[in-house]
């Protein structure tokens, strides 16, 4: 009886129920698809950055991390590597001699992040093969690079031309050398697109003079949400006074401050939002509280308890906060799907204005059921509050004074 | 025996700048099986006497029995459980709800003492056909006209066999035809049924019909006249 009550309410004045439930229906996609968006960047950056490029977890050198020289580098233990790839979730475990360079063409020079690669290894972690553009990917024993888009374009260089790099060397030896341009990659980071070049492990140890040296080891894993546990159970079985084990999170403070960051912004447009169909959501409720203080007198005197009233009032209330936020979810999820599969990229100058400052020139969207979840949770959670006032009214209503009053 | 026994009731409504005394001193006994008017000139207080009766509101001095139990002190909870076994309330405006059919209004009360189905259908068709709406069950009260609404709310507040009813000014938004016919339907309920009514009004035709005429002015009682 209660349902049916709430049910036929609802409709007596459907307009202002309709109204009510587009509201909702509009704030939740609005909510979602600001979410989505947000989210599917964060997710892209963490994506370009830790999974096709550090590597969700990296075993150094204990110090390394903080201070990357050479210096710091680690012996090239093979029963290392073995461990680490016999850990739960650990697929491939990839060396790597990681240092700066110069890279010079011609007159022009820039500073350049010199990757020393195992060919294959790196692409199980990295699908470096799937970012050439030009050229051929690297062979193991292969005396020469891959140079990243940006770069090669920087230095006006292409394939076949001579890359001179000038570094440090371990303990302090010069290192330099001119090397053939194997291939041109492009990567979706345009930091990493301006600075990178790859070259193979062998031959980065001979330029940087550092024979049987790695100066990290970075982890294919199963899952990006392992990574606690793997850092756990690698730091369990490693001598960690000596090396040290990092998860993305520790390997890029930076990205993890600046998604907080981003992230808070995101959160407070969120509130605005809630904060304006909140208000819409207490009008209706009001409304519809005031009109029925007679009825509400009269029910109460006719023997209706007030906490079934309560019953539902919270009923209707819940009904159309539902409808709401389903229709919401359901006109969102196929547009997002969409483009999540196709994300929007910005060409022109638009898209350079975006990468000059660092970002990829695309919005990115995610469809993580978390960002559903909240939607319904945060509108059911806004309704019960507002439930509140028609709940406390029919608590203080004195039957006489209603039907009086009304 | 009484239904309704009303000591010394005092009625003070403290909300204006003049406090108004709307019952002033005023005891009553209504007996079962009686056909009860309550009148006087406006003002007079017969709403707030109905009001104080039927629980829905608390005298400022005085108790009020109803049916041995004492309501003046009651939880109010627990009155409102009270009302809903013991009294049945018509009022002036007739108070359906609106989203509820006939049918439904009629069974609403039932519904809540948790009475089975069966036993609501049943007692719901008896009274619809008492009141000659038995066509109208599944019409909404926008969809019935003054007298028909007056029926189901006469129907509603009997549905649930309370010991008397309490209504206010019930005739008062009818015509002629439809105050005759409500009369009779009343009149005859209270004959076969043995139901007892309280009704405030000032229309002559229902004072006609009633069997004790209360008068009231100021809040007190002027006349107790009680025909044959």
């Amino acid at each position: 009886m209660y349902l049916k009550l709430a049910w036929r309410n609802i409709w007596r004045n459907k307009r202002r129920s309709i109204i009510t439930i587009v509201s909702i229906t509009f704030a939740v996609l609005l909510a979602c698809t600001m979410r989505s968006m947000q989210l599917g960047s964060y997710e892209r950056m963490i994506e370009n950055s830790a999974r096709f490029f550090t590597g969700y977890i990296q075993v150094h050198q204990n110090g390394f991390w903080d201070d990357r020289m050479v210096d710091n580098s680690m012996s090239e233990d093979a029963e290392l590597i073995q461990l680490i790839e016999q850990t739960e979730g650990v697929e491939v475990a990839v060396p790597r001699v990681e240092s700066f360079a110069l890279a010079s063409y011609g007159m022009k020079t820039k500073g350049a992040m010199v990757l020393g690669i195992d060919p294959e290894k790196e692409d199980q972690l990295t699908l470096v093969k799937s970012k050439m553009i030009e050229g051929e990917y690297l062979k193991p024993d292969d005396k020469a690079v891959l140079v990243a888009e940006g770069l090669a374009e920087y230095l006006k260089v292409g394939i076949g031309d001579s890359l001179v790099l000038i570094s440090q060397g371990y303990h302090g030896a010069n290192s330099a050398g001119i090397y053939p341009i194997k291939g041109i990659m492009k990567f979706n980071g345009p930091i990493q697109n301006d600075q990178t070049v790859y070259i193979p492990l062998a031959e980065s140890q001979w330029f940087y003079a550092m024979e049987g040296r790695l100066t990290s080891i970075a982890l294919v894993i199963d899952k990006a949400k392992h990574v606690d546990r793997i850092v756990t159970s690698i730091s369990n079985e490693v001598d960690t006074a000596q090396l040290e084990v990092m998860g993305w999170e520790e390997l890029m403070p930076e990205i993890v401050q600046g998604i907080e960051v981003d992230d808070v912004s995101g959160r407070i447009m969120l509130w605005i939002l809630y904060a304006v169909i909140g208000f819409g959501m207490f009008g209706t409720f009001l409304m519809m509280t005031a009109e029925r203080m007679y009825e509400f007198g009269v029910m109460v005197s006719i023997g209706m308890r007030k906490w079934a009233m309560q019953v539902v009032i919270i009923l209707e209330m819940g009904i159309m906060s539902a409808f709401g936020v389903i229709a919401g979810i359901l006109i969102s999820l196929p547009a997002l799907i969409y483009f999540y599969n196709n994300p929007v990229f910005f060409g022109g100058e638009m898209g350079q204005t975006i990468e000059s400052f660092g970002y990829e020139a695309a919005y990115f969207f995610s469809v993580d059921a978390v960002i559903f979840y909240n939607q319904a949770w945060a509108i059911f959670i806004m309704a019960t509050i507002l439930g509140f006032y028609p709940i406390y009214v029919i608590r203080k209503l004195k039957p006489v004074s209603a039907m009086r009053e009304a | 025996m009484s239904v309704i026994l009303a000591k010394n009731l005092t009625k003070i409504y403290q909300e204006t700048a003049v406090p108004v005394k709307a019952l002033n001193n005023l005891s009553l006994e209504v007996t079962e099986g009686e056909f009860t008017a309550v009148v006087g000139p406006s003002g007079c207080g017969k709403t707030t006497l109905l009001n104080v009766l039927g629980g829905l509101d608390s005298p400022t001095e005085g108790t009020v029995e109803l049916a041995g139990t004492d309501i003046t002190q009651m939880k109010e909870s627990k009155l409102i459980d009270f009302r809903l076994r013991n009294i049945g309330f018509v009022f002036q405006a007739y108070n359906l709800i609106p989203v509820l059919t006939t049918l439904e209004n009629i069974e609403f009360i039932m519904l809540l003492q948790k009475v089975d189905k069966a036993t609501r259908n049943k007692r719901s068709l008896e009274l619809m056909r008492e009141m000659g709406i038995e066509d109208k069950a599944s019409k909404r009260p926008s969809q019935l006209s003054g007298g028909q609404q007056q029926r189901v709310a006469v129907a509603r507040a009997l549905a649930s066999k309370p010991k008397f009813i309490l209504a206010d000014e019930p005739t008062a938004n009818l015509d002629s035809v439809s105050t005759a016919n409500l009369l009779d339907i009343m009149a005859k309920l209270n004959r076969e049924e043995k139901a007892t009514f309280v009704f405030s009004t000032h229309d002559q035709r229902v004072i006609d019909k009633a069997r004790r005429v209360v008068t009231l002015e100021d809040g007190a009682i002027v006349s107790d006249e009680i025909r044959q």
